[in-house]
């Protein structure tokens, strides 16, 4: 028998609602003083009204749904995924505002992309964006890619057991430090830290290259946030291929693998425990992962001879490959290129890369390095039990922070996400094919969304059917919660109407 | 006899307009658009590589001089293309498209490359003229008063509701 949830459920679950929404009121005063800094006053406006509703809406539910009852795990999750689903819907209404959207449901796809550090666009002559909705749309995967919760987390609330279950709930399985709300403010002071290094770097690269300084390091800004968090927009429609510089590609190559990378291995090289990182099995993945992907791309390109030397070769596969497994999406090519240039095997190794993706408790996207190395480990385990003798004791351990031994029960939860994973990837490529697009290209656009990576083929586009567009928001959904939540917050819905 | 001579006179006039026809066909001038444009040069980037185009479009972003050369990329509205141009060539630039401007229009005469060798590989085009068709110009905002009445309609709701919220606090309490 399905429980049906109680009136105090919905209240505690619009409490903690309220709190993430005013939070999300409060981030957008940041484009509104953008907006003003550059003169751009219809801008600040836009931001302006939208915090207030933002505001409004958060008042009211902390006031309707006021409690000081903890949350349990299904509440916590179900704030979680619906948390994200009412962020995309109020930061979607100053980018409907600034008439650079075909549609409301537009904007919507483009804040969900951003808050999933997906970078999917649907945006309309990007090279005339105000710099307050710009700097919004790369301050979305900024706040998404650490987390909506995370945000709220280190900002508005006391340590408490309900703290714990929404930072579970945002894809967080791994505590850095033994508390939630130090490790969440951690993971922002790491961020913030990264992001200062990051944009003055990238803003004198930018200088060097020849932007005009208040451009360039706007430009380094931007890039730095939605390289660092995997996302892949860029201020300008070009993508990374605006700049023309090698040395940019090299510092956003440098950012994008450090976004890459489990927040805790960060923790540990901070703290001078370098060695972590040769020994950990996510790193040894990854390295492996992208040597097999790019030599996969590499036979593929050099089969249609598409490049005419090894060093543009390189400078092109390698840019996109590790711009796709880091699940970036970061481009040096026209996304027409991918499916007209670049042929089926190099195309196919950029799949896999995506579907693979990055570290786990990192800003990347896709099934994540960790879950990779546990199925290795496990079928690897499975092999021995099976040549050796029956009374023999086949045990399997991994590092990960510390040595772990691999139980059968661990190795299951992987296979469930993995599973899910593709499941979404299949199901998406599914809908594209009967929305008429090609079976490879479909797979392509499908991964690439649920992994969160940015990488088009030309499918995303404003005139894509809507059905699309409403499957690739909540593959991105999905695909950036890792299910748990998203699962909670079906079962809540199906409980409230079939329960008793 | 007149007829004859009203024929031949037909015939000459008819020559010489399609002669003028063929020649005005013929000569690429601006207004008379002979260029390319960049959703075609992408698609068929192997058919055009390595010839000449005419492409044109809006002069978006920042001009970014590296040594004699500079790079600016040239929006079509549908795809911006990048174009390597030696420097005493975009002396004309002068508004590059942005939020608060329209950038100049220009036509853009030059050697396509899909994979450029010189580059890194990008798909540029490496100019060797450049024509301005029109001048940009600073993009008019007005203020908007409905977005302002709304923003002080809502800032008096939010005061309301946060003094409501404060006055039952205090009675529970």
């Amino acid at each position: 028998m399905i429980l049906k949830p109680q009136l105090k459920d919905i209240k505690y679950i619009g409490y903690y609602l309220g709190k993430i929404t005013i939070g999300v009121g409060f981030t957008m005063f940041v484009p509104f003083i953008m907006g003003l800094v550059f003169g751009e006053i219809n801008p600040a406006l836009d931001f302006l009204f939208s915090a207030e509703i933002a505001l409004l809406c958060g008042l009211i539910l902390t006031w309707v749904c006021a409690t000081d009852k903890e949350l349990n795990w299904m509440q916590g999750m179900v704030v979680v995924s619906s948390s994200w689903l009412v962020a995309m819907v109020l930061s979607a209404i100053p980018l409907f505002l600034s008439g650079h959207y075909k549609s409301f449901l537009d904007s919507c796809f483009e804040t969900m992309s951003g808050f999933t550090t997906t970078g999917l666009t649907l945006v309309q002559d990007l090279d005339h964006l105000s710099y307050a909705h710009n700097l919004w749309r790369h301050l979305g995967p900024f706040i998404g890619g650490q987390g909506i919760v995370i945000i709220a987390l280190a900002l508005f609330m006391k340590g408490s057991a309900a703290s714990f279950k929404m930072y579970v709930g945002e894809a967080r399985d791994e505590k850095i430090l033994p508390n939630v709300i130090h490790t969440a403010r951690f993971i922002w002071l790491i961020s913030i830290v990264y992001l200062v290094i990051g944009t003055l770097a990238l803003g004198i690269v930018g200088m060097l290259i020849g932007l005009k300084p208040q451009n360039a390091f706007f430009h380094g800004a931007c890039v730095f946030m939605a390289g660092f968090d995997t996302a892949g927009f860029a201020p300008q429609s070009q993508n990374i291929l605006y700049y023309h510089s090698q040395i940019f590609e090299i510092v956003t190559i440098v950012i994008i693998i450090f976004g890459s990378l489990n927040f805790n291995l960060h923790y540990q090289f901070w703290s001078g425990n370098r060695k972590e990182l040769m020994r950990n099995i996510e790193t040894r993945t990854f390295l492996l992962s992208v040597m097999f992907t790019f030599f996969i791309v590499t036979i593929g390109l050099n089969k249609l001879g598409v490049y005419s030397n090894a060093l543009i070769l390189f400078r092109k596969g390698f840019f996109q490959l590790i711009s796709g497994h880091t699940t970036t999406g970061y481009m040096t090519i026209y996304a027409q290129q991918f499916i007209k240039e670049w042929g089926h095997l190099a195309l196919t190794g950029i799949i896999c890369a995506m579907a693979l993706g990055g570290c786990a408790c990192s800003t990347a996207g896709g099934i994540k390095m960790l879950r990779v190395g546990i199925i290795f480990k496990a079928v690897r385990q499975d092999i021995k039990a099976l040549v050796l003798p029956d009374h023999a004791i086949v045990a399997q351990k991994f590092h990960h922070m510390k040595t772990v031994f691999l139980e059968d029960a661990q190795a299951r939860a992987v296979l469930v996400i993995t599973m899910s994973y593709i499941t979404i990837y299949v199901l998406g490529a599914l809908i594209g094919v009967g929305c008429g697009y090609p079976v490879l290209d479909s797979l392509f656009e499908s991964t690439s969304a649920a992994a969160n990576v940015c990488f088009s083929c030309g499918i995303t586009d404003a005139g894509m059917p809507t059905i699309l567009k409403v499957t690739y928001i909540i593959q991105m959904w999905a695909g950036r919660l890792e299910f748990m939540s998203v699962f909670a917050l079906l079962g809540f819905i199906v409980a409230f109407f079939k329960g008793k | 006899m007149m007829m004859k001579v009203h024929s031949s006179w037909f015939i000459v006039h008819s020559i010489l307009f399609f002669l003028v026809l063929c020649a005005m066909l013929c000569t690429p001038c601006p207004g008379f658009s002979q260029s390319i444009s960049s959703a075609e040069l992408i698609n068929n980037a192997k058919q055009y590589d390595g010839k000449l185009v005419i492409y044109e479009g809006e002069v978006i972003g920042d001009v970014m001089l590296r040594g004699e050369y500079a790079w600016i990329n040239v929006n079509d509205e549908k795809n911006a293309i990048g174009i390597w141009i030696k420097k005493e060539l975009i002396k004309d630039i002068v508004y590059t498209g942005s939020y608060k401007v329209g950038g100049d229009l220009v036509e853009i005469t030059g050697k396509f490359n899909r994979s450029c060798v010189e580059h890194g590989g990008d798909l540029d085009i490496h100019a060797q003229s450049i024509t301005k068709i029109s001048s940009g110009n600073k993009t008019p905002h007005s203020v908007n008063k409905e977005e302002i009445n709304l923003i002080l309609f809502l800032s008096g709701i939010i005061t309301v509701v946060f003094l409501l919220r404060l006055i039952t606090k205090k009675f529970k309490a």
